[in-house]
């Protein structure tokens, strides 16, 4: 392992070496020291920074940390399940990034706007999306399944890197409503968060949005959760300098924060809010972390990578630490682990009841949902569809009537 | 009425709803002390300052990535593209998301952006400044097209599209932004309408539809067939998605005849799919296959051979010729 590298790079491998060899070549000198406050063992250091704010945590609100994360990973295991069953067509596991996104989730106020990409779950049940909604979109019955405006989450972004832009024009819009008197006085400051990876941080857009953030000094908070694999591809190939170190070239700053450690992700992305509220300007996050399973329920990490890597970040866990901790504290007891694990069986429970019986929409919602004002050819293929539809009237209750002798016949 | 370009047109249209919607926002390349590489911002920042005429870094994907943020909050940007081949940058912003924020998310969100486009050649630049790529948008589920062809349309038509609820694009007639005409800025008249083609011209013997620089083509083409004692009606189509079916059908209906003139290449053009559907609408009608004159399935001609690229008075005419020959 290298001089300057972080406590919690996975030890000993020689892309590490390189990347760090690269790192340096480029940059002239050492990457960013990772801000870590909660290491793996369960014992909190000292940050001349971000102490003042892992400090505002209270017993209660790191109790909360970790039942958040113990539902999120509950939820994660159940949706999993359900593909599997053919319940879900398809599912993105977070396991392994709870930290990362239960921390900053839990850092934003309610007035604050999130942009997600599509394994932000752990963000979700931060913002109270309900999780049963939130499957809506992997079963096939809607591309959302939650209105935005109820929760400020918006819908998952497919299009890597897309929503990017969006958070830094929501941004600019919150700057435009400061500046206007009336608004200013009833609404309290509000930041944007852009969420986005590793591999989507090679996009165009992201790029894109640093600069516009940059020149308009938009309070956009950019989190990068680099979970070291888009799909099979390791993040050395997406980058030669750490992640964080980008920020240098936008002229705003860059943060390496242990994306396990739920502490010190709360804790920078509270500071990068507050820096972002106050006018002061964009902030990046990378947020070091690692998918412990599979990109989607339709991939295979056997075939890029190795099991003693999982294992390496499996000894990192982001709950395990703070059970470590919470316990050597007297924080919470046996008592508080049995009930955030029957809650979170609660919740797994809720959510396969209500995914069964999620239903399948009408294609008249798409027809209606297309345009928001009236449109004359999505007029005419609907007036098409409902008489063609009306040909088959009839048929559904004939076809029913056919399967019951049938049926019977069968048993 | 007053008298004045199709530039200065969109200019007093960006003012008039600047001035009366406080919500809406200029945003593009060099829009901004310029007035925009055509000038049609001109001024502008200096009346509303840079909060609403804002000159943004070089970047068309991110022009329209932050518009529809924008929208999100409440805004209702109008993106300046500098010219029509520079649009692609931000083609994936506009389909992959501005054209289905509103489906996706089940109605519950609306992107009211604004997008103007410079488009079409014959004015001797280089390669990318004389594109007319409309029917690469029009296939797009969600987005308006809108276009106008002179300067009473041209000051509606960008105060209907920041009004509409749905994302607008706008593709402007770059040769004709000096074309001079009348605008009565009291009232659209039977402007009201963005999204209904005009019928310009009446006639008997056969029809013309056209769109954009090509409708003063189209009326020099008719009024030339005239003169050979052919009746040819014109139709502006003005909205390019949704398309006037009902207006191009019924003059088919009378005449029998049509010919269907763009600049953009006919191959999967908006011609092919006014042919379509005028032969499913108006079969019987018909005494002559739809005819197409456009542009040749080529990228865009230098500057020195443009004139032979470009639908032209002639070959209108040709098109005419062949249509009343059968």
């Amino acid at each position: 392992m290298g001089t300057h590298l972080p406590s919690t790079e996975f030890d000993g491998t020689a892309v590490d070496d390189q990347r760090e060899a690269d790192a340096e070549a480029v940059m002239g000198e050492p990457p960013a020291q990772m801000v870590q406050l909660l290491g793996p063992d369960g014992t909190l250091a000292a940050d001349p920074v971000y102490s003042e704010y892992a400090n505002r945590l209270t017993p209660e609100d790191l109790r909360g940390l970790y039942a958040d994360m113990a539902s999120i990973r509950r939820f994660d295991i159940e949706a999993t399940a359900l593909q599997r069953q053919g319940q879900l067509a398809l599912w993105v596991p977070l396991t392994g990034q709870e930290a990362a996104q239960i921390g900053s989730g839990r850092a934003s106020q309610p007035q604050d706007y999130i942009f997600p990409t599509y394994r932000e779950h752990g963000v979700a049940l931060t913002r109270n999306v309900d999780l049963a909604e939130l499957l809506r979109q992997f079963r096939g019955v809607s591309n959302g399944g939650w209105n935005p405006k109820d929760t400020n989450f918006h819908l998952y972004t497919l299009v890597l890197a897309a929503q990017t832009l969006h958070a830094v024009g929501y941004a600019m819009g919150i700057q435009r409503d400061q500046k206007s008197a009336a608004q200013a006085a009833k609404e309290p400051d509000a930041a944007v968060i852009a969420y986005f990876g590793d591999g989507a941080s090679s996009e165009g857009d992201v790029h894109e949005s640093m600069v516009f953030a940059s020149s308009y000094n938009a309070p956009v908070v950019f989190f990068c959760q680099n979970n070291h694999w888009a799909i099979s591809v390791p993040t050395n190939v997406q980058t030669r300098v750490p992640l964080s170190n980008r920020a240098k070239g936008y002229g705003f700053p860059g943060i390496r924060v242990d994306g396990n450690d739920v502490i010190a992700v709360h804790a920078v992305t509270e500071w990068a809010l507050e820096h972002a509220r106050q006018g002061k300007g964009p902030v990046l996050i990378e947020a070091f972390t690692y998918r412990v399973g599979a990109h989607t329920t339709a991939d295979d990490p056997t075939k890029y990578r190795h099991s003693a890597e999982e294992d390496a970040w499996r000894a990192k866990d982001p709950l395990l630490r703070l059970e470590k901790y919470l316990r050597a504290e007297d924080l919470a007891d046996d008592a508080f682990f049995a009930k955030v694990k029957a809650d979170g069986d609660d919740l797994a429970a809720y959510v396969r009841r209500t995914t069964h019986d999620l239903e399948t929409p009408d294609i008249r919602s798409a027809f209606a949902n297309t345009y928001a004002e009236a449109h004359p050819l999505v007029a005419e293929e609907l007036a098409w569809f409902e008489e063609y539809s009306s040909g088959f009237a009839g048929e559904e209750e004939l076809d029913a009537e056919n399967a019951g002798p049938a049926a019977k016949a069968g048993h | 009425m007053t008298t004045m370009t199709i530039a200065k047109a969109i200019n007093e249209g960006l003012r008039a709803t600047l001035a009366g919607n406080p919500k809406s926002l200029l945003m593009g390349e060099d829009i901004g002390p310029l007035g925009g590489v055509y000038r049609v911002t001109d001024g502008l920042i200096g009346e509303f300052g840079p909060d609403r005429v804002v000159d943004t870094p070089l970047a068309e994907s991110g022009i329209i990535g932050t518009a529809i943020g924008l929208a999100l909050r409440g805004y209702s940007p109008v993106c300046e593209i500098q010219f029509d081949g520079f649009v692609f940058p931000g083609f994936n912003q506009i389909t992959t998301q501005l054209a289905k924020m509103h489906a996706r998310s089940n109605g519950n969100l609306t992107v009211p952006v604004v997008v103007r486009i410079p488009y079409g050649g014959g004015i001797g630049s280089v390669e990318h400044h004389s594109e007319s790529p409309e029917a690469l948008f029009a296939h797009t589920a969600g987005l308006r097209i809108i276009t106008p062809s002179n300067p009473h349309d041209a000051y509606w038509m960008i105060q209907q599209a920041v009004e509409c609820a749905d994302p607008v694009i706008i593709f402007e007639p770059k040769r004709r932004y000096w074309l001079k005409g009348e605008v009565d800025v009291e009232s659209p008249g039977p402007s009201a309408d963005p999204f209904k083609a005009h019928v310009l011209r009446e006639g008997t013997d056969a029809t013309i539809v056209a769109y954009g620089p090509l409708v003063p083509v189209a009326l020099a083409a008719a009024n030339a067939a005239e003169e050979d004692g052919r009746s040819v009606e014109v139709i502006d189509l003005r909205s390019i998605s949704p398309l006037d079916f009902d207006t191009v059908t019924a003059s088919v209906q009378k005449t029998g005849r049509l010919i269907v003139a763009h600049e953009a290449p006919t191959f999967g053009g908006i011609g092919g799919e006014i042919a379509a559907r005028v032969s499913e609408r108006a079969f019987h009608s018909l005494e002559a296959p739809v005819i197409r004159v456009g542009g040749f399935h080529m990228p865009y001609p230098v500057a020195k051979v443009e004139e032979d690229y470009l639908p032209d008075i002639d070959r209108i005419l040709e098109a005419l010729d062949r249509a009343l020959s059968y």
